[in-house]
């Protein structure tokens, strides 16, 4: 299998303030790719490179290389709209538009210019993300009337209607309970033979279920990577073996 | 225990003390009142007043009149008392200042929350609210002087009092109260929202358009209504710019007549007290009183309305 992303020398700086250094990192197409690493120590921040979402935050500089099927993300001749298109995200705190269920599935297909069958798209969506059975009688409901967890699984069925080649997910589960934690994780599970999946997670465990591979970072630096259960059971490491075993974080 | 029971009678022994605290506590309670009291009361005052005086009117004009006469001559014979002719002057003036200032001042509100940088910002946002500190009278003699004649240069048949120059002056007037206010409830729309539609690929603009918007809607009516209400209030641009000719018409080319405008014009004249004619001023002012009124209250209804349609 082949590398959705290739990150060369990497380095993100917010005003004076560096942030991320010097990383280097393949991200797998078709699997999931967990992030881990205590807070602070640049994994929002390193998968908002993935989608040029710093572009639109003034006094954020990102040097190096992210290449996304083999062409630069930050070359100038790129289109950030057309990235964003085919990089979905799925946001840490769940952020529907207040409008009703059936209109936040329908958004991104209605400004890309979608011209199929909306109504097959919204329900084909909401299915994917597990939600169809408890909306399928409300779509038109507001989907602030929703609870987090279904807020959440709202957010990704409108980050999948745009139908696109990698999603990225910034601790997706932090505001959920634990039943919906499962349920998204299930459905991250799913979604991985058919996406490229990036997860910032600052919950081991939850790398451990889901992740085929796993990044540890520590204060901007690229510890260590590799596929999870090897990562997990021998890390290669100091650092990553005291951060597993809950020695700090 | 021997501690508590020597400080609860140290407590005991300033009984008075705690009365007077309380007392004086209720004393600046009562004077708080008294301050929120004073708008309601001057409101109220004011009401009263004009119903007093409206119904003095009434004595000696129908309702029916009113309502219904389509001429408004009160200075001159024969005199004719239909409010129409006016109401259709303020109806003019508002919409055609709302056709000014709602592009203009959504335009800007958009371009400064969503487009503008921080420092770009800071310079227009005060510039704009310089507008709103214009005095009035100010706007009306540029209405006369400038904009009517540069107006006339491009339309040949455009009266030298017309709606036109009035409603573009008052429009410019209230592209702040537009802007600003929309503005503030555009920047209140959370950034994730903001983001949502940025990770779908959507454009500014679209983002702009298709989530600050919709989401701000509530806070727009808002101000496009209060606007509004400040352009149905507004008196000494309409007074000097728009002519004094009540008259029914739709056409902006031509000189009309206000509410404002009236009351402006015979304020100004010699009228006697306790004419009908003076009286007139009243009458005016109470249907202005109640537009205004309603206004508010279509205000209220659509911004709640909407807001039940995103929240449940
Ligand atoms: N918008 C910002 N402006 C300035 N500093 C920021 C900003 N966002 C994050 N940081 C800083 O960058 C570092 C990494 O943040 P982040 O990527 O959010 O970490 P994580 O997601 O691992 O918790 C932190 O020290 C944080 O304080
Ligand atoms: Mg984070």
């Amino acid at each position: 299998m082949g590398n959705a992303f290739e990150i060369r020398n990497l380095n993100v700086y917010y005003g004076q303030h560096q942030v991320l250094y010097d990383v280097n990192m393949n991200i797998r197409e078709r699997a999931v790719t967990a992030i881990i690493g205590p807070s602070g120590c640049g994994k929002s921040t390193l998968l908002r490179c993935l989608n040029r979402m710093h572009d639109l935050q003034p006094g954020v500089r990102v040097t190096g290389e992210v290449r996304f099927k083999g062409r630069n993300i930050y070359d100038d001749d790129v289109d950030p709209m057309e990235i964003r298109y085919r990089i979905g995200m799925v946001f840490q705190k769940p952020n529907p538009f207040p409008k009703s269920i059936f209109e936040n599935v329908a958004f991104g297909p209605r400004i890309n210019g979608y011209r199929g069958n909306l109504n097959e798209l919204v329900e084909r969506c909401l299915r994917q993300a597990a939600l169809w059975d408890e909306v399928k009688d409300r779509l038109h409901a507001s989907a602030l009337s929703l609870s987090g967890g279904q807020q959440q699984r709202l957010c990704l069925a409108r980050a999948l209607a745009v139908e696109p080649e990698v999603i990225l997910m910034d601790e997706p589960a932090s505001a959920l309970d634990p039943i919906s934690t499962a349920k998204l994780e299930d459905l991250i599970l799913e979604l991985k033979s058919r996406y490229t999946i990036v997860l910032v997670t600052h919950n081991m465990q939850q790398a451990g279920r889901v992740a085929d591979e796993t990044a540890f970072f520590l204060n901007g630096r690229l510890i260590e990577m590799g596929p999870t259960r090897e990562m997990f059971a021998n890390p290669r490491e100091k650092k990553t073996e005291e951060y597993l075993t809950g020695r700090f974080g | 225990m021997a501690n508590a029971v020597a400080e609860g009678r140290d407590l005991r022994v300033s009984p008075r003390w705690r009365d007077a605290q309380k007392r004086r506590e209720r004393w600046i309670a009562r004077l708080l009142l008294l301050a929120g009291l004073v708008s309601v009361l001057t409101t109220v005052g004011i009401v009263l007043t004009l119903t007093v005086d409206t119904v003095q009117f009434f004595q000696q004009v129908s309702l029916w009149e009113f309502l219904t006469d389509d001429k408004w001559t009160p200075l001159f014979t024969p005199k004719h008392f239909g409010i129409l002719p006016l109401l259709n002057g303020t109806f003019l003036v508002a919409v055609g200042s709302a056709l000014v200032a709602v592009p203009l001042g959504l335009g800007s509100a958009i371009y400064l929350s969503e487009y503008a940088s921080d420092r770009v910002r800071r310079v227009v946002k005060p510039l704009l609210e310089i507008l709103a500190g214009i005095p009035t009278v100010v706007y009306g003699y540029f209405a006369l002087t400038y904009i009517t004649p540069l107006l006339r240069r491009y339309i040949e048949n455009l009266e030298v009092f017309n709606a036109l120059s009035a409603c573009i002056a008052v429009g410019v007037m209230i592209i702040p109260t537009v802007s600003s206010l929309s503005e503030d409830a555009m920047v209140a729309v959370p950034r994730s929202l903001r983001e949502a539609a940025y990770a779908l690929g959507a454009t500014r603009l679209e983002v702009a358009l298709k989530v600050v918007v919709p989401a701000a809607f509530s806070g727009i009516v808002a101000a496009i209504i209060l606007a509004v209400s400040r352009a149905v209030g507004e008196s000494m641009i309409v007074a000097l710019a728009a002519g004094s000719t009540p008259k029914l018409t739709l056409n902006p080319l031509e000189s009309i007549q206000t509410m404002t405008g009236f009351i402006v014009q015979v304020s100004q004249g010699d009228v006697g007290y306790g004419t009908v004619e003076y009286y007139s001023i009243y009458a005016v002012g109470m249907a202005l009183f109640l537009v205004t009124l309603a206004m508010n209250l279509f205000a209220r209804w659509v911004v709640r309305r909407y807001q039940e349609g995103v929240r449940a």
